[in-house]
């Protein structure tokens, strides 16, 4: 599996490191409730299909990526430098 | 039909000609009063347990594809009570017990065999903590010994005494702990789940759960609708998909975890071996083959395969390990897909809907809780009570924080467990 970075290019899965589901962009904020908590530290949409999720191009350039990925195929849609998306 | 020695010696002399079906391939009813998702391990034994211990089987089980043919068949079939947490530890140490009657309850040879595990260590406080760990196995009335470097050279003479990257210093040995054959663990529920008049529906996907005024009612499926009083979601790999049916999101990401096994050999390896610094297991299956496998993928996954860095890192902790499987050639191997749970530990609960009930988030540790999981999970289905070895399970428990069975101290991370 292969992963494209924004700054690098198309590069092999083992320079990445996987966050999970892209949740941590949305963090809710500390006086949020268990309800919000719940639903961004543990609950998750899990679909068998394409999915939004964080790696981090540790290996690289260091940049945390945002990837669209099915999770079915292992195939890349897509992908964007998580300090350009806008939540 | 009853197995025994006789009727195989009879059936051997006359051609195999009076062996039956093991279970019969019923129409769907309109109703039932209880319908389990999922025909893998679990949700058979659940409807096993119902029937033989409760008494209730007017019972169908729905499975999408056919029996055996997901997880239960997609694993490394190891047996094992050697958790450290309550919680946990109650709960294997029920399912082993289990395990050490299932063949004489099912009538049906699983090939359980208690060729007990071994965990290696590697330093002096890795060494504590399997002692620690054997302890507590110990307390909750299971076996544990530790082993010394020289009394694991004498068990395992083949391993890397040498110069492998983190030395040997011992073993924790779980005598009671081994292996069993899954495929035939799901025919022996399959058989007796079905013997006590429940109905398996195979080929038949569940599209929908009927739900009116915070009830089950029922279940939409390729083969039509049926009605029923309580439903089960028993569906790991798929527990998402199904829960939504029910307008649930669950605390767990699926992962794809590879196993692999080499051609037949001589006996080799007697026991199970973990090496966990080098995410590497290992068995040697009843037909000869190594089985083994290591960690995640790590990414999500429903593909049932992986890709090569884990089957790269696998066979280099194999062969560092012991050197002499280095030859053996590897027949194939797969994928299972794990639900994930944020603490490691699964679910078994009732949920906010009523006569809905869920049991989900095995993580790597699915085929040894067979038998502990569907009869605890009978057991509330049947009582709404928890079962006394299942108390801990609780869906609510991310949501307070109360409760969490982190075994490993990994934090909330699903893919870490």
């Amino acid at each position: 599996m292969r992963i494209t970075c924004p700054h690098c290019g198309e590069r092999d899965r083992r320079e990445f490191y996987y966050r999970g589901a892209a949740v941590d962009l949305d963090r809710p904020a500390p006086d949020a409730g268990e309800a919000a908590w719940d639903d961004f530290v543990y609950l998750r949409d899990n679909p068998a299909g394409p999915t939004r999720e964080l790696w981090l191009h540790e290996g690289g350039c260091g940049a945390w990526v945002v990837v669209t990925r099915d999770t079915s195929s292992h195939e890349m849609l897509g992908s964007q430098l998580a300090s350009e998306v806008s939540t | 039909m009853r197995f025994s020695g006789l009727k195989v010696l009879k059936e051997g002399l006359t051609g195999n000609k009076g062996w039956t079906p093991h279970w019969r391939d019923p129409e769907p009813k309109a109703e039932y009063d209880i319908v389990i998702i999922g025909g893998g391990g679990h949700g058979l034994s659940t409807a096993y347990y119902l029937a033989k211990e409760h008494g209730l089987t007017n019972i169908a089980v729905l499975e999408k594809g056919y029996i055996g043919g997901g997880n239960v068949g997609r694993n490394t079939t190891i047996v094992r009570a050697n958790y450290f947490l309550q919680g946990n530890s109650e709960f294997y140490s029920h399912s082993l017990k289990l395990w050490e009657g299932l063949e004489a309850d099912l009538n049906y040879n699983v090939m359980h065999s208690q060729r007990g595990i071994i965990n290696l260590f590697h330093s002096d406080a890795q060494r504590d903590a399997a002692a620690r760990r054997g302890n507590m196995m110990i307390s909750q009335g299971d076996d544990a010994i530790l082993l010394s470097r020289d009394q694991l050279r004498d068990m395992l003479p083949y391993l890397n005494f040498g110069d492998l990257r983190f030395p040997l210093y011992g073993g924790l040995y779980h005598p009671r702990g081994g292996t069993a054959r899954h495929d035939a663990v799901a025919w022996g529920y399959a058989r007796g789940a079905d013997q006590r008049g429940v109905d398996l529906i195979q080929n038949c996907e569940v599209t929908g759960i009927d739900i009116e005024n915070g009830a089950v009612r029922g279940v939409q499926t390729t083969r039509g609708t049926i009605r029923a009083k309580k439903v089960a979601m028993v569906a790991a790999g798929r527990s998402g998909q199904v829960a939504a049916m029910a307008g649930m999101r669950l605390p767990v990401e699926s992962h794809v975890l590879q196993a692999f096994v080499t051609e037949g050999l001589k006996p080799c390896i007697d026991n199970v071996v973990t090496f966990g610094m080098g995410h590497f297991y290992i068995s040697q299956s009843d037909k000869g083959g190594l089985v083994f496998g290591g960690d995640l993928d790590f990414y999500a996954s429903y593909a049932a395969r992986g890709n090569l860095p884990t089957v790269e890192s696998v066979m280099e902790a194999g062969v560092a390990l012991m050197p002499m499987i280095g030859k053996a050639r590897v027949l194939r191997s797969w994928g299972g897909i794990m639900d994930m749970s944020p603490d490691g530990s699964p679910i078994i609960d009732k949920t906010d809907i009523d006569g809905l009930y869920l049991n989900c988030g095995w993580n790597y540790g699915g085929f040894k809780a067979v038998p502990g999981s569907g009869n605890v999970f009978a057991h509330l289905i049947a009582t709404d009570r928890y079962h006394e070895n299942a108390t801990g399970f609780r869906l609510d428990r991310f949501r307070t924080g109360r409760g969490i069975i982190d075994e490993e101290g990994k934090g909330s991370q699903h893919n870490l467990h």
